[in-house]
């Protein structure tokens, strides 16, 4: 298990959920949407991720969520509520973009895909510092952010989405996407770096600009 | 263990997973004190998976929640409805179609010689022309007009040829559907026969009075 990215649920939330899907599991279906309310942010992302359409992912992640109902009482309690969720919602995004046949014309348009076994050389190697968190309260800050995960690769963005923002672990991530563990690892790699290079450049070009930061200084 | 800013670059992902050998990391932590560019990669990587970790940054659209829980409140009823019942008792299901199949059989099937009354059935045989060829169904011991429905299926050797005088000397009874059928078309044959006799009588011969 992996130091970072590890979601802390406090024990009680722990057994107020244990209790929930108990209760719905055994019937008590009215219950399901408390149960799901804390994640539908995350299973909403993990559409987006797959099929980068806000309308498409709405209706992918509603979709997930019915037949995690419908299937409520084949969960068991070995898995995390939340992973196999998203597990559902990935499944019925890719299903989905299968179908419309995007996977093709995507590698076809996007520039940042590339060879996946030869390495990544970073470009940007200023002094960096932590970010503070009130960077992501500025709409602006969050839609540059997102605007650069979006610019990624299909195959880099799914994994980084799942591991680093759904916080699946690596083996997980491996099963939610039908890939090995070692790809799951070499993509992530690629994706941070990517990342990280991206949200460098703009700071170079004053993204970050009206942030109270020291003159002079980048913001990490 | 020396490593070179490279094979930092490859592992990186990795450390801050916490995912490298023992041996590994020390040599890391150990480059990382020397080296500036690797410095910078790492705390890059690090912020990287804090900044999108962060919560705030799974925005969903507006009225998503309230659709959601519209959608799923639909499907909960649906779901309520379907699952009520635990699993031994969807056996009920094709249990309660089988009894409902053999009660409406019961209900509906051809009237037979043992749901008349007495009196029903003495009015019946008093009725049939004691010649009045039958077919005997020696089984039920019920006589049929040839041609009924009943019979049809029935194997030769349990069905025998004799007149309903006969039929009822020996025990058997009418069969209330074709027997009761054949004697209503014979009664309305009857009359309409007498009311052409009637009429016959009625009119003067052709061309009398001309």
């Amino acid at each position: 298990m992996s130091q970072a990215n590890v979601v802390v649920q406090n024990p009680e939330a722990v057994t107020r959920e244990q209790d929930l899907i108990a209760r719905v599991q055994r019937g008590q279906y009215e219950l399901f949407y408390e149960l799901v309310r804390p994640y539908e942010r995350r299973v909403y992302a993990a559409a987006l991720a797959i099929l980068r359409n806000e309308a498409d992912a709405e209706d992918a992640a509603q979709e997930a969520m019915l037949k995690a109902l419908t299937n409520i009482r084949q969960f068991r309690a070995e898995a995390r509520f939340s992973t196999w969720l998203i597990q559902i919602t990935v499944n019925e995004a890719l299903m989905r973009r299968r179908k419309e046949h995007r996977a093709v014309m995507e590698s076809f348009d996007d520039p940042r895909s590339g060879e996946e076994d030869s390495d990544y050389t970073p470009r940007d190697f200023a002094d960096w510092r932590e970010i503070p968190s009130e960077a992501l309260e500025r709409k602006e800050i969050r839609q540059r952010v997102a605007d650069a995960l979006a610019s990624l690769d299909r195959k880099y963005r799914e994994v980084f989405v799942l591991r680093d923002m759904e916080h699946l672990n690596i083996q997980e991530t491996a099963e939610a996407l039908g890939i090995s563990v070692a790809s799951v690892k070499t993509r992530l790699l690629r994706a941070r770096l990517m990342l990280r290079d991206l949200l460098a450049a703009g700071w170079e070009q004053g993204w970050f600009s009206r942030l109270p930061f020291e003159k002079g200084t980048k913001p990490w | 263990m020396v490593v070179h800013c490279e094979q930092v670059w490859r592992e990186v992902s990795n450390y801050v997973d916490g995912e490298v050998a023992p041996e590994l990391r020390v040599a890391m932590e150990e480059h990382f004190h020397v080296c500036v560019r690797c410095t910078s990669v790492l705390q890059g990587t690090r912020n990287v998976v804090a900044l999108y970790g962060d919560e705030r940054m799974l925005e969903v659209p507006a009225g998503f929640g309230r659709r959601l829980e519209k959608k799923l409140a639909q499907n909960v009823r649906r779901e309520s409805r379907g699952k009520r019942w635990p699993v031994w008792a969807r056996w009920l299901v094709p249990v309660g179609a089988v009894a409902l199949m053999i009660v409406g059989f019961r209900v509906f099937r051809p009237v037979a010689p043992s749901d008349l009354t007495p009196p029903e059935l003495a009015r019946l045989e008093h009725n049939i022309p004691p010649d009045l060829v039958i077919v005997a169904a020696t089984d039920t011991k019920v006589f049929h007009v040839s041609g009924c429905d009943l019979i049809r299926n029935k194997d030769k050797d349990k069905l025998k040829t004799m007149t309903a005088k006969d039929a009822m000397r020996e025990g058997y009874v009418p069969c209330a559907r074709c027997l009761r059928k054949y004697l209503t078309a014979q009664a309305r044959r009857e009359i309409d026969s007498d009311t052409d006799r009637h009429a016959d009588a009625d009119d003067p011969p052709h061309g009398a009075g001309q």
